[in-house]
């Protein structure tokens, strides 16, 4: 039961794959004849016509389509137009600086907000709560780009403890981490407070106090497993998020990962680069909820057995 | 079954497993304007009763009347905001939190609507274990073994123990909730409304269960309920509730036979199956309007606006709730009027005509 479950879901995340990669194909070709865009308009139409044939241009769509497709699979996204090196390769030169900003954050974001929404839920209505909560909106309200900014103002400019921006030492990852951190953890913590308000609210819980259970029995044994369900939801999505965020936060630092690449391939119109970014993007979104599907099937018995009686 | 009901309601025992004396309780609701007083619900209004082992206390009232809070106060779920629970004569009220999860063990609630009564994510023998592991009973053999004997004896034997909550029916997740509340080896169950979100079949062999149970384990039960047909075969006294107070308390068949409050011959003579043996209904009592807001209590009696008993002086006094020769206790100024009324139809009070209990 348990493996067709993740077979279905695994076969679903394929099939999404499947469907960025073409979408990209075809948007790419609504965008005009490339040679247009990438040769001089002074050049004879013979010229064009041998870089058509060189690109497999002239070829009929499909044929286009399933070159296209299998070099894909090989991870192959052409050859950037700026420095004539094949794109996955400057991509993939960037990916483990943005890995190590979003992994800093993920697992900032879950020590602060679960934590936090736990707690503000327990103590409902307390200051304790009140606090985190003005903390929460204050986090996911405040543009990435602003709050950098500011950051930046008052580490680097005024107090100088802290490196404005750039890339080496564990001081530079401070200020873009707590960035990201801040927006992510404020989410994460309005969810857990709520989903951890309605599982308290729940019969068994009193059953719980009722037996004898100590209330930290009660939160985290009975309670915090059951709210974590819609909570690994947006944490699922928050994991795909993050990247979104880091392209800003990115540019704010200088830091020097695929965020960086990405603006600045835009900026440039360096398309094989910007098409193997945003299939990359597409795939850790993807590897995210599967992720998240899979969590589910771990953490709720109902779903365990192919989902069935769910609406009940 | 009449054995057990005899011996239960021995008039005079010498210490009640539970007494409840002056038990109230207030809510604070949210400011309705910003710098306005908060508004008070008085859920629980002096509330006074001894329960005796073994023996099967009914509450029955409206919804929103407070019977369920009386439950939580009982369990200490809530805490009160006056009066004194008495358990076994240890003073419960005052208890500190470490002493009351000692004392959980005797004091178990079995809820109306079991589907959320369990977690949803441990199989019905873990959820069933638990209380014995918070509370280390015996060993983990042991328990084992008791686990298997409790879930035994409600039915669920077998494979249907390691099911998770939302593959069993009904029936059985109420099975478990009630395996779950037994285990422990409690004195006094609070069932609160245990079988209303049941089918009408489901629910005899429910009661079945928890009569069973009774017998076996000596179990006291408060068991708190709208349903009066069913309260008439499972209770041996019931207290009759108004707005947060008990306005009368009687014997099972003493009141069922002979209703003295005008509440109580409202509520039971809407029950279409209130005849006595001979068939003969006690004459119902139709109250006017709707029941006020606790939040806004009449002066006086709480049922004088709706009374068509009500004098001068239900208005301006609040009844006490008075013991009568006859043993049951009532919180009415005009009850002999009102009771008399009730019976005339009849023709003079059969109070003492036993009544048919469960099949």
């Amino acid at each position: 039961m348990n493996l067709r479950y993740a077979a279905i879901k695994l076969l679903r995340a394929m099939i999404t794959l499947w469907l960025v990669v073409t979408f990209v194909f075809v948007v790419l070709r609504l965008t005009g004849d490339p040679t247009q865009q990438l040769l001089p308009d002074d050049i004879g139409p013979e010229i064009r016509d041998y870089y058509r044939a060189a690109w497999g241009l002239d070829r009929p769509l499909w044929e286009q389509y399933l070159r296209y497709f299998e070099a894909a699979l090989r991870g192959d996204f052409g050859i950037s137009f700026r420095n004539s090196q094949p794109a996955i390769d400057l991509i993939w030169q960037r990916v483990p600086k943005t890995l190590e900003l979003g992994l800093a954050t993920f697992f900032c974001s879950l020590a602060l907000g679960i934590p936090l929404g736990v707690l503000a839920a327990v103590w409902r209505d307390s200051w304790v709560d009140r606090l985190t909560m003005s903390f929460a909106v204050f986090g996911f309200s405040m543009p990435n780009f602003f709050l950098g900014i500011l950051l930046i103002l008052l580490f680097a400019l005024n107090l100088r403890v802290l490196p404005s921006s750039g890339y080496g030492t564990w001081q530079h990852m401070v200020m873009p981490v707590f960035t990201l951190a801040t927006a992510f953890a404020g989410a994460i913590a309005r969810f857990t407070r709520s989903a951890m308000l309605e599982v308290l609210s729940r019969d068994y819980m009193r059953t719980a106090e009722a037996e004898g259970a100590s209330r930290f029995r009660q939160v985290w044994w009975h309670a915090f497993p059951n709210a974590a369900i819609p909570v690994v939801t947006i944490v699922g999505f928050s994991l795909g998020g993050m990247i979104g965020g880091a392209v800003v936060t990115e540019n704010v630092f200088a830091w020097p990962g695929v965020g960086r690449l990405l603006t600045s391939s835009v900026a440039d119109r360096d398309l094989s680069i910007v098409q193997g970014i945003v299939v990359l993007v597409a795939i850790t979104m993807v590897s995210a909820n599967l992720l998240v599907d899979l969590a589910y099937g771990w953490l709720d018995p109902r779903v365990r057995v192919g989902g069935q009686e769910r609406s009940r | 079954m009449s054995a057990v009901l005899a011996e239960a309601t021995e008039p005079d025992e010498p210490r009640p497993l539970l007494r409840v004396a002056g038990l109230a309780r207030r809510f604070s609701l949210p400011r309705t304007s910003l710098f306005g007083p908060r508004p008070e619900l008085t859920a629980v209004a002096d509330v006074s009763f001894d329960l005796a082992a073994g023996e099967t206390l009914a509450v029955v009232g409206e919804s929103g009347c407070g019977k369920s809070t009386v439950g939580n106060l009982v369990l200490n779920l809530l805490s009160p905001s006056a009066g004194s629970i008495r358990f076994d004569g240890e003073d419960l009220a005052s208890a500190d939190d470490t002493r009351w999860r000692d004392r959980r063990r005797d004091l178990q609630l079995i809820f109306q609507d079991s589907r959320s009564a369990l977690d949803p994510r441990l199989t019905v023998e873990a959820q069933v274990a638990e209380g014995l592991e918070i509370h280390k009973v015996a060993t983990a053999a042991d328990r084992k073994i008791m686990v298997a004997a409790m879930l035994e004896a409600v039915g669920l034997g077998g494979d249907l123990a390691r099911r998770y909550p939302h593959e069993l029916s009904g029936g059985q997740q109420q099975r478990a909730v009630i395996a779950r509340a037994l285990v422990l080896e409690p004195k006094l169950v609070v069932c609160d409304e245990p079988v209303a979100a049941l089918d009408v079949s489901v629910q005899a062999q429910v009661v079945n269960l928890l009569r069973d149970l009774q017998r076996n384990l000596g179990l006291a039960y408060l068991f708190i309920s709208h349903d009066l047909s069913l309260v008439r075969h499972v209770a041996d006294r019931v207290a009759v509730m108004y707005l947060g107070r008990f306005v009368e308390v009687a014997e099972c068949r003493d009141l069922f036979a002979a209703p003295a409050h005008p509440y109580a011959r409202a509520l039971i003579g809407a029950v279409p199956a209130a005849r006595s043996r001979r068939g003969r209904l006690v004459r119902p009592l139709r109250l006017e309007g709707e029941p006020p807001s606790p939040m806004n209590p009449p002066s006086g009696c709480p049922l004088h606006p709706r009374c068509p008993f009500a004098t001068d002086l239900c208005r301006t006094e609040l009844p006490a709730l008075r013991p009568r020769a006859d043993g049951r206790s009532v919180a009415c100024h005009h009850a002999e009027a009102s009771q008399a009324d009730g019976l005339e139809a009849q023709g003079g009070s059969d109070a003492s005509q036993p009544l048919k209990v469960f099949p």
